[in-house]
């Protein structure tokens, strides 16, 4: 036999040998820290490269109100499932109060009436679910940005996190709490609002009432709903999962730009 | 290079070709590794809501363009493919397939999917990944093509391919599975640059830019995406036909490979060497 063929034959063999290894292979490759910690290292060079195209802050384009859903698929919670929630909820919000504190020089409550004195935004945008589904609705809140420069920022601010009302998931240690963390440069952008209002009328339960954080540019799950505390930090792997939210902490990308 | 043929007709002789480049050839092999990873994890990913709109938004209260669920009781459910408003009966492979020995509601097959479980994260890691190494792969191609006049010279069809005689008369022989034999194997014919043309200038970019519409961060800094692709729902229908085509092209492609020498072929996109078989009387 010539070598020539034998090196053929192997050669054929070879490609048809991985080929069918490599597939029922994937499962156990997708759970392999050494192959995650590969894949996630693409997550930094979209956050990087993205933060570059984005260096001017540009707006996410806002609609106008014939582009609107008809109707706005409520995600995630439904309506959390907590007596103190309840009762703020049953009074229509007069209760309840919005904290800002952490790194930041002069901690606040807020009320939702306090809040709806604040100089407004109002925009239309499209909502983008990680899923890869979108509803356009109208949203009318806060600039963060004005919270915060109202707080004051310490030196060595460089997060914020939003501690929520509701539990996703409900576990024995508290972890299934939402929340959600985004750095500064995305806090001071002039479309990050907190919105009490949606579609012209005040936040539903299911889409977050009183206050939900709307951060365009980023995918749904960082437009954290039912906002209870703003924590201004410098790092944010102490809470829960350490990841920075409830969805990082199960795997999605921190930078939810893509 | 000459050689002897092994025991054929005297009368014919094999002659060794470069064929393919170095660079054509790790990027041919990157590529083909890109593109299993990204079509299964983006079946992953399209699992996660396997309904396909038209326009800037679309949900579940939207109608759909292109639909694969699953319909019937939960004994007894039945999978649907649903295009516009043509409906196919798809039990076992779409909308309802088994998946650890039972029958389950999931749009692809666990093994069409990366990873063959549900998981959305996972399935976006290996897809994000790949679609860089993609990129990056691309654009040494690109390059590589351009410098070296790959492109222009083993690519670009001549004016004289493009004749509606000379096209007819490739498609015929392709159809009759007689290849060009000889000093025309030395080059690609016309329905092969044609073909290829479309993947490398068209289905890719499009693939990339329609991902890229998709990103709500991409969107902010190039709106004009949003306007050519008419919305991130139509960037990701078009993403999902732009896969199709490829999934398409790289059927017909591997088909193609076999039936016109596969050790040749596979040989020359290994190792760069081609043979060509000629007909000419001996020396």
């Amino acid at each position: 036999m010539s070598p020539l063929l034998t090196r053929r034959r192997v050669l054929a063999a070879g490609a048809l040998g991985a080929t069918v290894l490599a597939l029922p292979g994937c499962d156990a490759l997708s759970q392999d820290p050494d192959v995650e910690a590969v894949l996630r290292s693409a997550e930094a060079l979209t956050m990087d490269a993205q933060r570059l195209l984005l260096r001017r802050r540009p707006l996410a384009r806002e609609f106008s109100s014939a582009d609107i859903s008809p109707t706005f698929r409520v995600n995630g919670t439904q309506a959390p499932d907590s007596e103190d929630y309840a009762a703020l909820s049953a009074t229509g919000f007069t209760d309840w109060r919005l904290t800002i504190d952490g790194l930041v020089d002069r901690p606040a409550d807020y009320s939702l009436a306090d809040l709806k004195t604040l100089p407004a935004r109002t925009q239309i945008t499209r909502h983008d679910c990680v899923e890869g589904w979108s509803a356009i609705g109208q949203w009318t809140g806060v600039p963060l940005g004005i919270l915060l420069q109202q707080a004051g920022l310490q030196p060595k601010a460089r997060f914020v996190v939003f501690h929520c009302a509701d539990e996703l998931e409900q576990t024995l240690d508290g972890s299934g709490r939402y929340y959600e963390s985004i750095d500064l440069i995305d806090a001071f952008h002039p479309q990050t609002i907190l919105a009490y209002a949606m579609n012209g009328a005040d936040l539903s339960v299911g889409h977050g009432a009183p206050l939900r954080l709307r951060v365009e540019r980023q995918l749904g799950y960082k437009h954290a709903k039912y906002v209870m505390r703003i924590e201004v930090v410098e790092r944010f792997d102490g809470f829960w999962g350490g990841r920075g939210g409830f969805w990082e902490d199960r795997g999605y990308e921190w930078y939810a730009g893509i | 290079m000459t050689r002897e043929p092994f025991g054929g007709t005297p009368s014919r002789r094999i002659t060794l070709m470069y064929r393919h480049a170095i660079v054509t050839r790790l990027t041919h092999w990157v590529n083909v590794a890109c593109f299993c990873v990204l079509l299964l994890s983006g079946l992953q990913i399209f699992n996660a809501y396997p309904r396909l709109h038209w326009g800037q938004y679309g949900a579940d209260a939207d109608p759909a363009a292109i639909e694969i669920g699953a319909e019937g009781s939960a004994a007894e459910p039945r999978g649907f493919l649903r295009i516009g408003g043509l409906s196919i009966p798809t039990t076992g492979v779409l909308g309802v397939s088994t998946a650890d020995g039972e029958l389950a509601a999931r749009a692809f097959p666990d093994w069409l999917t990366l990873p063959s479980y549900q998981d959305l994260a996972t399935g976006r890691r290996w897809h994000i990944f790949a679609a860089w190494l993609l990129v990056l792969n691309g654009l040494v191609y690109l390059a590589y093509g351009l410098l070296s006049g790959h492109l222009r010279r083993d690519i670009a069809p001549r004016r004289r391919e493009l004749g509606p005689r000379h096209l007819w008369r490739e498609i015929l022989d392709h159809a009759r599975l007689r290849f060009p034999s000889g000093e025309h194997a030395r080059r690609y014919n016309a329905l092969q640059k044609l073909s290829y043309l479309a993947v490398i200038a068209g289905l890719l970019p499009l693939m990339v830019l329609t991902g890229l519409t998709m990103s709500p961060g991409v969107d902010a800094a190039i709106p004009t995406l949003l306007d050519v692709f008419g919305g991130r729902q139509s960037a990701r229908l078009i993403h999902f036909v732009a896969a199709s085509l490829l999934v398409l092209f790289v059927a017909v492609h591997v088909v193609m490979v076999i039936l016109s020498g596969p050790l040749n072929n596979m040989r020359s996109m290994i190792t760069g060497r081609y043979a060509i078989r000629s007909e000419e009387p001996e020396a």
